[in-house]
């Protein structure tokens, strides 16, 4: 587009089109300027860094960065723990946890905000009230969710109190304190607070598939379970795929949820990469080993973003 | 104009020389002492330094807490922006020292005495290649029981002088109802008492062996799974409520008598203290059973840094002020620690105080003074952290056995070296 505009400009007579020709340059200029330093900036901070971490984890940092290239025994570590089953290594029960942990939070997300915005679309009153109440918990942050469900999880001070002093003292409620449990009451948590705004997703969805459509269904005597089954749900195909990659990269880069609910859980049980990558790079100052860890979970999302980055682009060129 | 453009310039000039030349009158402290007790103590130092005209300046820390200050420190170093001093724990001091970031201060430690007065044991985290680069500003031991007195007199108990009386005395606590420990669950207070779990099953020379030296033969000893079947007996005193608990809500319990006995560093009594307790009418500090006679320590300690020559008179200003004998003495009496010189007078100290004094001063010279391995003082932070790792999964049951224990401690120190 530039090219066309300086092709003209050069035809022109310059004392008359000088002006314009000034102000048209600049204008097609304006979205790159203002573009520019956003870009420069995400080129430096997030790229740029990307690189010095792979960089960083093929040396021997310890407490400071050393640029003395090493070779792989970061990696090579993590190679071993990652078979370290008995006892449990804390990059074992990381990934474990992680793999636990990713798959209960999307699925149940997915099923609870699919299902809550199904029964929301219903036409029922009162669904202005309802949408924000379930869509509020995503406006807290993960400290917030985190300590709250503490509390309430916790055997001496929330649920499992209250409900002995009521009179029903057999009721037995630990996870929290459970080293094999503990990652659910993560996924508790986190499925408490992303589902409503899954739903919200799901709903928009919902509202932008053609009456006509579900008419036409009916009218040739689809039951409601098929109607949903058969046509909305395969309708929603693409809200699925963006749900699904918001809550892939929640899951992945969880931190503060497992410190705020669990500080880590019983020796360590609660642990995710995340907060293995943490330990390793600011408390035990093995900052190869932290950086290898953070390299380990950033291929994981690019092994999720990329094919659904590729579908997406085949589909737009078709 | 011209002229007076010159003149304007020259005096500019002039006058940003003289400002450089003159000093600094500020000291930039960062520190996590922000709690009440800690932040009172803290303001003893200020007052002194205001008195000799120098500004305090803390050096803001988002989020509190040490980790976060020291992941702050890091960055400030990086981007070679030093602060005058900042509070440091054993290691951490020896690793910025040797990245050559630090001060000198062996001048004023000549003219102060420091060599004489502060423990041995310290001096190897203060002075790095013969240097001083850290000021000890207290010494905090980790081989204490406190105990509830007036659980202490209904049970009918006795101060316990081995392992075994304790474990009668936590018998007692029990058939009388009362939780028999009081721990919190998080990796470092399990290996905190372990520390003093070691220190009473093998004895002083076994401590420093395995836990100072890692000495692989005496990790792998006997006497070392011992300690851990011995802390698995602890263990089973414990609340079925106390995985993830805070260290001050465990002490909380013994406070309010529904716990007997808490085994913490002595922190524990600024708790005490804030609670209006006293100790001996309503509380107890005895040495860990067993380690009578030795001292498992930690140290805060003020790291100087290699500040421009204009920053460098508050700096000593600052050193000095904290190994001063009067706030030594002020200082310690608040936190609960005691001085980190063995030189200062016991006078406004309490019981367990002067008892911390005493037992300081007899443990620098019997050469009973050991670094506690939990709390970063035996051994680098990779090393320390897979120590803590390895024991708060045995009181977690990840690890099942003490043969495994001790496999599990040999490798996991084996691999963080």
């Amino acid at each position: 587009m530039s090219t066309v505009a300086t092709s003209q400009i050069k035809l022109t007579p310059e004392h008359t089109r000088r002006r314009a020709s000034v102000r048209s340059r600049l204008q097609d200029a304006l979205p790159k300027i203002v573009l520019a330093p956003s870009f420069a900036i995400t080129i430096v901070f997030v790229y740029g860094f990307i690189l010095w971490t792979i960089y960083l984890s093929f040396t021997n940092s310890k407490t400071f960065p050393s640029y003395a290239i090493t070779g792989g025994r970061a990696y090579q570590r993590l190679w071993n723990w990652t078979f370290d089953v008995d006892p449990p290594s804390s990059w074992y029960t990381s990934i474990t946890n992680m793999g636990i942990f990713g798959f209960l939070y999307i699925a149940i997300c997915l099923a609870l905000g699919l299902f809550l915005a199904i029964l929301l679309d219903q036409k029922i009153r009162g669904e202005g009230v309802l949408r924000p109440i379930y869509l509020y918990p995503m406006a807290l942050s993960f400290i917030v969710t985190g300590v709250a469900w503490k509390w309430f999880l916790d055997p001496g001070l929330g649920l499992e109190q209250t409900l002995h002093q009521w009179g029903w003292t057999s009721f037995h409620f630990d996870w929290i304190k459970n080293k094999d449990f503990v990652i659910y009451t993560v996924v508790i948590a986190g499925v408490w607070q992303a589902s409503g705004f899954i739903m919200a997703m799901f709903l928009a969805g919902l509202r932008g598939i053609d009456g006509e459509i579900m008419k036409a269904a009916q009218i040739d005597g689809a039951t409601t379970f098929q109607l949903y089954r058969r046509i909305v749900i395969p309708l929603l195909r693409p809200i699925f795929l963006s749900a699904f990659i918001v809550l892939a990269h929640l899951a992945i880069k969880s931190y503060d949820l497992v410190v705020a609910l669990t500080s880590g859980g019983p020796g360590g049980s609660a642990w995710l990469p995340s907060n293995f990558m943490y330990e390793y790079t600011f408390k035990r100052n093995e900052m190869a080993v932290g950086s290898a860890s953070a390299v380990i979970m950033l291929m994981t999302i690019v092994a999720i973003i990329v094919p659904y980055l590729y579908s997406e682009l085949r589909e737009k060129s078709r | 104009m011209l002229r007076k453009l010159l003149i304007g310039t020259a005096l500019a000039t002039s006058f940003a020389f003289s400002a450089h030349a003159a000093d600094v009158k500020e000291v930039q402290m960062l520190h996590w002492w922000t709690s009440g007790g800690e932040a009172a103590a803290l303001n003893v130092l200020k007052q002194d330094l205001a008195k000799e005209g120098y500004a305090w300046k803390d050096v803001p820390v988002a989020g509190g807490g040490g980790d976060a200050a020291m992941t702050a420190l890091k960055a400030m170093v990086a981007a070679g922006n030093y602060p005058t001093a900042s509070q440091m724990l054993g290691y951490t001091v020896l690793d910025y020292a040797a990245a050559g970031v630090m001060g000198d201060l062996t001048e004023t430690a000549k003219k102060e005495g420091w060599d004489k007065s502060v423990p041995a044991a310290l001096q190897k985290f203060s002075v790095y290649d013969g240097k001083w680069v850290a000021a000890p500003v207290n010494v905090h031991s980790v081989n204490w029981l406190w105990i509830n007195k007036a659980v202490m007199d209904k049970i009918g108990g006795t101060e316990p002088k081995t392992f075994d009386e304790f474990v009668a005395l936590l018998d007692k606590a029990k058939a009388a109802g009362v939780i028999p420990l009081a721990l919190g669950g998080q990796n470092w207070q399990e290996a905190t008492m372990f520390d003093s779990v070691v220190l009473s099953t093998g004895g002083p020379e076994f401590y420093k062996k395995a836990f100072n030296d890692l000495d692989d033969a005496s990790l792998k000893s006997d006497t070392m799974k011992k300690s851990f079947d011995n802390l698995a007996k602890l263990v089973t005193y414990v609340d079925p409520n106390f995985s993830g608990r805070d260290w001050n809500l465990a002490t909380a319990m013994v406070i309010k008598g529904d716990a007997l006995v808490q085994v913490m560093g002595d922190w524990a009594k600024g708790e005490f203290h804030a609670a209006n307790k006293t100790p001996g009418t309503d509380f107890l500090c005895y040495r860990f059973p067993g380690t009578d006679g030795s001292v498992i320590y930690n140290s805060d300690m003020f790291g100087m840094f290699n500040v421009p020559d204009d920053r460098k008179a508050a700096q000593v200003a600052l050193a000095t002020a904290t190994l001063s004998k009067s706030f030594q003495s002020a200082f310690n009496v608040v936190k609960g620690s005691v001085p980190a010189r063995t030189d200062v007078p016991d006078t406004d100290f309490d019981a367990c105080g002067k008892k911390g004094i005493a037992d300081l001063k007899k443990a620098n010279e019997g050469g009973t003074l050991f670094g506690s391995l939990a709390q970063g003082y035996g051994a680098p932070p990779a090393v320390a952290n897979a120590y803590k790792d390895v024991v708060s999964k045995f009181v977690h049951g990840q690890i099942k056995t003490s043969d495994e224990a001790v496999t599990e401690l040999v490798k996991a120190i084996d691999d963080a070296k």
